[in-house]
C-alpha cells in the first residue's frame, strides 16, 4: 500500500466516525417516526391555543343575543365576525374587550355595492346614499336581528 | 420593513401579496457565480492533467489553487443567507433525498475534501516535505502539518503521488460537472418558476461556469505574471483563449436555444417572460450578459482564430476579454436568480429589487465575499507558490 | 444431451435469479424517488385526508377569512405576510384582467373598474392548496416542511433553516418568511383547531358558507358532497401539484 493511503484512509475513517457520532446526537428524537420530519412538531402545532371560539361558546352567557341572531338573516354570521376573536373574553369576561362596530364602513365590507358580489348571495346598498339621515347602520338596524328597525 | 412598504408602491400589475419580498438576493447570485468559477477553473486544470494539453502547464497549479480558494468561500454567502445559519448542519444530518438542495453539503464536502484538497496535496506533497526542511519557524511547522506526516519522498512514493493524483483528477472532472450541473438543477427543477424550469438549466450553468472559470484563470495568470514581473507565456494564453472561445460558442448556442425554444413554444408564461426580458432585465440581459459578456468576447476571440496580432495587442485584448466574460457571467447568474423572482407566479405583474448598500444582503457585503477568495488565494500563493515548486 | 439441457436450465435459473436480485436492488434504490414522484394518495384510507372547497359564486369578498386567519395564527399584520387572502378579479370588456388584493382583502374591497367596462368580476379567496404532491415539501433540504399523515403541509419552525427554497417552489405564493421567527410560515389549515374538532378559522367566520373543509376519505362527507354537486377545478392543474383546494366556478383567467 502506498504510504499516502496509510495516512489518508485512517483519516477518512476518523472523519466518517466523527460524522456518524455527531449525526447520532444531532438528530431529534422523534425524527422519522412517520416520515422524514420531526413527528413532535405536529403535536407542537396542534398545541397552539385557539383564538376564535365559535357561537356555542358565546351562547353560554349571551343567550338573548344568540337567540336574536338566530331569528333573522344574520343567523349565518359568526359572532366573532363583528366582535373579534373571543377566546380572551370567554376566559375572563371583564378583561377581553370585544369590538362592537356598527359603522357604515364596517357593514359596508359586506353590504356595499360591488359587481363582484352576487345579489342572490347578499343584498347590497350604497353605503353613502342609503338612508343618510342617520350616521351608523345600527342606528336603524339591530345588528343581531337586522330587520328589527329602530325608529 | 420600511423597504417593503417602499416596494409595495413599485409593484407593477398584480403579484401575490407574499411575493413583494425577494427571497433570494445578491448572496444567492454569488453562490452559483462562485461555484461556477470553481468548477471552471478545475476543468481548465484537468485539461492539462487528464487531456495532456501541455501548453497549459503554467496555469495548472494556479487553476487548482484558484478553485480551492473560491470553493472555501462559496459556502459562506449561502450560510449567512439562511434565516437560521446555526441550523445549517441539519442539511448533513437529515438530508431530505427528494430535495435538490439536500445533497449540497455532501457534494460540497466531496468536492472540497476528496477532489480539490487531495489533488493539491498529492501535487504538493513532495514540495511540502522539501520546503519543511528548508524553512524554519512558523512556516516550517505549517509545512510539516500539511504533509500530514507522510514524508517519504522516495521515487516509489513520488510515483504514487503522481498516480493517485491522476486518479483524483479523473474523478474530479465528473465531480466538477456534478457540482455545478447540480447548482443548475436547483433552479431548473422548480416547476413553479417558468424562468428557471428548463432541462437545459444544468447544462447552461455548467457551460457558463466553464466560461467564467477559464476567464478567471486567464485574468489571474496575467495579473500574477505582471506582479511577479515575469514574461507571460503567450502559447499558454493563446491556448486558454482557444478553449474560452470554444466553450463560449457552446454556451452561447445553448442559451440561445433555450430562448428560441421558449419563444417558439410560447407557453402560458410567455407574455410575462417577454415583458420581463424586455423590461426589468433589458440592460442586464441584452447589454451586460449578451453584448458585453458574450458577443464582444466572441468577436475578439474569433478574430484571433483568423489572425493573431502582435503580443502587445493580444495581451490587453485577452485582459479585456477575461474581464468582460467575468462580468457577463455574473450578470447571467443575476438574470437567472433575480430575474426569476421579479415576476409574479400569477403571471400578472412584477415586483422590484433594490440592492441595498449595507446589511448582510447588501452590496458591500457581497463585495467582501467577492474579494475574500482573492485574499485567500494570495495567502495560498504565498504559502505554496507554484513557481517555486521543486518539481518544476 | 441430457446433461446439457440440465446445465441450460440451471444457467437459465441462475440468470433469472440474478435478474430478480438486480431488479430488487434497483427498485430498493429507486424507492425513495418513486415515493417522491407518486405519493399522491393517502395510503391509510381509515384516517382523515383533508381538502378544502371554495365556492367562488358565494364569496362576497368581505375579507373576514383573511382577517381571522391573521388573528387566529398571529400572522404579522404588515401587508406582506399572508396565509390566506382574497383577490378581486375584474375582466374588462377589452379582455384585459385586473386583479387587486389591497392588504389581502382584510379591509374589504371597492370596485375600481368602472361598471360599464366590466365584462365579469368575482372574488377568489386564496390559501395553501395542501397539495398531495407538494412541490414545496419536495424541495425542503432538511425535512422541516412536510405533509402530515392527514395531508396537511406543515412547517416545523424549530427545524426550518430558513433557506426559502420552498417559497420559490410554491406555485401559488402561499409561503412567506416570518420576519420575527426567520423561518418559513404558511397555512396549517388551522391544524390546532381541526385537531380539537373545530373548523379552520377562515371556514368558521365565512358569512356565506363559501368555504368548506373536510375529509376526502369520507365519501359521505361535506367536501365530497360539494365535489359531487359542483364542477370543481384546481389552480394551475398543468403543474400536477395534486392540489386539494377545489374551486367551484373558477374562471379560466385565475392563476
Ligand atoms: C363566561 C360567560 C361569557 C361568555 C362565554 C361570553 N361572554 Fe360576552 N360578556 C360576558 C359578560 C359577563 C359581559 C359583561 C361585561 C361587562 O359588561 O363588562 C359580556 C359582555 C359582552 C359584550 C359587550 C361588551 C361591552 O363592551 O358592552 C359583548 C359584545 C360580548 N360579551 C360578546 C361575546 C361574544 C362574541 C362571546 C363569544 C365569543 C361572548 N361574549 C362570550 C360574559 C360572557
Ligand atoms: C353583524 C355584526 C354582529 C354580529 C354577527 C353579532 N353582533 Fe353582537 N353586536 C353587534 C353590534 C354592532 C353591537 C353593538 C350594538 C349597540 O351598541 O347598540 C353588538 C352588541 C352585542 C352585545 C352587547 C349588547 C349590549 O346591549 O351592549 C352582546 C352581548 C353581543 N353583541 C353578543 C353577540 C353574540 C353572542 C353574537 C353571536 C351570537 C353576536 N353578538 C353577533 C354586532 C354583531
Ligand atoms: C360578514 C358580512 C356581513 C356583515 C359585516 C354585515 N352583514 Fe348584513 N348580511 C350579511 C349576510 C350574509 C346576510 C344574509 C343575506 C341573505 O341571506 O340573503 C345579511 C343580511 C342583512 C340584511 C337583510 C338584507 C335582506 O336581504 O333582507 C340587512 C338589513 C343587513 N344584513 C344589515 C347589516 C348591517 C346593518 C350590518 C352592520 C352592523 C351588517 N348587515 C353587517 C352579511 C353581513
Ligand atoms: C335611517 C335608518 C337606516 C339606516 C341608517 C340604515 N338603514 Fe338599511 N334599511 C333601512 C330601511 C327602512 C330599510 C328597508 C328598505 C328601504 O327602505 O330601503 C333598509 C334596508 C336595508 C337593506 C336591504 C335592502 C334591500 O334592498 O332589501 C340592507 C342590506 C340594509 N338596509 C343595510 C344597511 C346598511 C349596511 C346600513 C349602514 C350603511 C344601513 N342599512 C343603514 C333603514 C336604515
Amino acid at each position: 500500500m502506498p504510504p499516502q493511503l496509510k495516512t489518508l484512509l485512517p483519516l477518512l475513517a476518523v472523519f466518517i466516525c466523527i460524522f456518524l457520532v455527531a449525526r447520532h446526537f444531532l438528530i431529534p428524537e422523534s425524527f422519522g417516526k412517520y416520515g422524514h420530519y420531526r413527528a413532535d412538531s405536529m403535536d407542537e402545532t396542534a398545541a397552539i391555543p385557539i383564538n376564535y371560539v365559535g357561537k356555542e361558546a358565546c351562547a353560554e352567557c349571551h343567550d338573548t343575543e344568540t337567540a336574536k341572531l338566530a331569528s333573522d338573516l344574520h343567523s349565518v354570521l359568526s359572532c366573532e365576525i363583528c366582535h373579534g376573536p373571543g377566546a380572551l373574553h370567554v376566559a375572563d369576561a371583564e378583561k377581553g374587550i370585544l369590538l362592537k362596530p356598527g359603522t357604515r364602513e364596517f357593514c359596508g365590507t359586506c353590504h356595499s355595492i360591488n359587481p363582484a358580489r352576487r345579489t342572490e348571495v347578499i343584498n347590497q346598498i350604497d353605503t353613502k346614499e342609503h338612508h343618510p339621515e342617520k350616521d351608523n347602520c345600527i342606528d336603524c338596524h339591530n345588528p343581531h336581528a337586522v330587520w328589527e328597525l329602530k325608529e | 420593513m420600511e423597504h417593503l412598504y417602499e416596494m409595495l408602491k413599485q409593484v407593477d400589475g398584480y403579484i401575490y401579496p407574499n411575493e413583494i419580498e425577494l427571497h433570494w438576493g445578491i448572496l444567492i447570485v454569488l453562490y452559483p457565480y462562485i461555484t461556477g468559477l470553481v468548477a471552471g477553473a478545475f476543468i481548465l486544470a484537468s485539461l492539462e492533467r487528464v487531456f495532456k494539453i501541455k501548453v497549459l502547464r503554467p496555469t495548472y497549479h494556479l487553476a487548482l489553487l484558484t478553485a480551492l480558494s473560491f470553493l472555501i468561500v462559496a459556502i459562506l454567502p449561502l450560510v449567512t443567507h439562511l434565516g437560521h445559519p446555526f441550523r445549517a448542519y441539519e442539511i448533513m444530518t437529515t438530508p431530505q433525498v427528494g430535495s435538490a438542495m439536500a445533497i449540497f453539503g455532501f457534494v460540497y464536502l466531496w468536492y472540497l475534501m476528496v477532489v480539490l484538497l487531495l489533488e493539491i496535496w498529492f501535487d504538493y506533497r513532495h514540495d511540502l516535505v522539501v520546503w519543511a526542511d528548508q524553512s524554519k519557524g512558523f512556516k516550517r511547522r505549517i509545512y510539516k502539518i500539511l504533509t500530514l506526516g507522510v514524508t517519504d519522498i522516495s521515487p516509489k512514493a513520488l510515483a504514487w503521488d503522481e498516480k493517485l493524483g491522476y486518479i483524483v483528477t479523473v474523478i474530479g472532472i465528473p465531480s466538477a460537472f456534478l457540482l455545478h450541473g447540480y447548482v443548475g438543477f436547483i433552479f431548473g427543477s422548480i416547476k413553479a418558476n417558468p424562468w428557471w424550469s428548463t432541462v437545459l438549466m444544468p447544462v447552461i450553468f455548467l457551460l457558463s461556469a466553464m466560461v467564467s472559470g477559464i476567464a478567471l484563470v486567464m485574468f489571474l495568470y496575467m495579473i500574477i505574471s505582471w506582479i511577479r514581473k515575469v514574461k507571460i507565456d503567450m502559447a499558454c494564453l493563446d491556448e486558454i483563449g482557444k478553449f474560452l472561445f470554444m466553450v463560449l460558442i457552446l454556451d452561447f448556442t445553448l442559451e440561445s436555444l433555450d430562448q428560441v425554444h421558449r419563444i417558439y413554444e410560447a407557453e402560458e408564461s410567455f407574455e410575462i417572460l417577454h415583458m420581463l426580458v424586455n423590461g426589468k432585465l433589458n440592460i442586464t440581459l441584452f447589454v451586460f450578459q449578451g453584448l458585453m459578456g458574450t458577443i464582444i468576447p466572441l468577436v475578439i476571440l474569433g478574430l484571433f482564430r483568423m489572425y493573431l496580432p502582435k503580443e502587445k495587442i493580444r495581451i490587453p485584448m485577452y485582459f479585456l476579454v477575461s474581464n468582460l466574460v467575468l462580468f457577463g457571467v455574473f450578470f447571467m447568474r443575476w438574470n437567472v436568480v433575480i430575474g426569476g423572482q421579479l415576476f409574479s407566479k400569477s403571471f400578472l405583474g412584477f415586483t422590484s429589487f433594490k440592492l441595498g448598500m449595507i446589511g448582510a444582503e447588501g452590496f458591500l457585503m457581497a463585495l467582501v465575499w467577492m474579494i475574500m477568495p482573492f485574499l485567500i488565494l494570495s495567502f495560498i500563493l504565498w504559502l505554496v507558490p507554484p513557481w517555486k515548486k521543486h518539481s518544476e | 444431451m441430457g446433461t446439457e439441457r440440465i446445465n441450460d436450465t440451471r444457467r437459465n435459473f441462475l440468470r433469472k435469479s440474478a435478474m430478480l436480485a438486480g431488479t430488487l436492488l434497483a427498485t430498493s434504490v429507486t424507492k425513495p424517488f418513486t415515493a417522491v414522484i407518486f405519493a399522491a394518495n393517502q395510503p391509510d384510507k381509515t384516517k382523515p385526508w383533508y381538502g378544502i372547497g371554495i365556492d367562488i359564486e358565494k364569496c362576497i369578498g368581505c375579507g373576514n377569512c383573511a382577517k381571522a386567519c391573521k388573528l387566529e395564527n398571529d400572522v404579522p399584520k404588515e401587508p406582506f405576510y399572508f396565509r390566506s387572502w382574497v383577490e378581486q378579479y375584474a375582466i374588462k370588456n377589452d379582455g384585459t384582467v385586473k386583479v387587486e388584493s389591497p392588504n389581502g382583502g382584510i379591509d374589504g374591497f371597492t370596485q375600481t373598474v368602472a361598471a360599464e367596462d366590466i365584462f365579469k368580476t368575482f372574488f377568489v379567496p386564496k390559501m395553501c392548496n395542501h397539495c398531495a404532491k407538494s412541490p414545496c415539501t419536495q424541495v425542503c433540504p432538511v425535512g422541516a416542511t412536510y405533509e402530515s399523515p392527514e395531508g396537511i403541509a406543515l412547517v416545523d419552525d424549530k427545524y426550518c433553516i430558513g433557506c426559502r427554497y420552498c417559497i420559490q417552489a410554491c406555485p401559488y405564493g402561499c409561503r412567506y418568511l416570518h420576519p420575527v421567527k426567520n423561518t418559513v410560515d404558511k397555512c396549517t389549515l388551522c391544524y390546532h383547531r381541526i385537531k380539537k374538532g373545530l373548523s379552520p378559522a377562515c371556514v368558521e367566520v365565512c358569512p356565506t358558507g363559501a368555504r368548506i373543509y373536510g375529509d376526502l376519505n369520507d365519501k359521505e362527507g361535506l367536501l365530497n358532497k360539494f365535489l359531487k354537486e359542483h364542477h370543481c377545478h384546481v389552480l394551475k392543474p398543468n403543474l400536477n401539484t395534486g392540489s386539494k383546494l377545489f374551486y367551484n366556478g373558477l374562471s379560466a383567467e385565475v392563476r
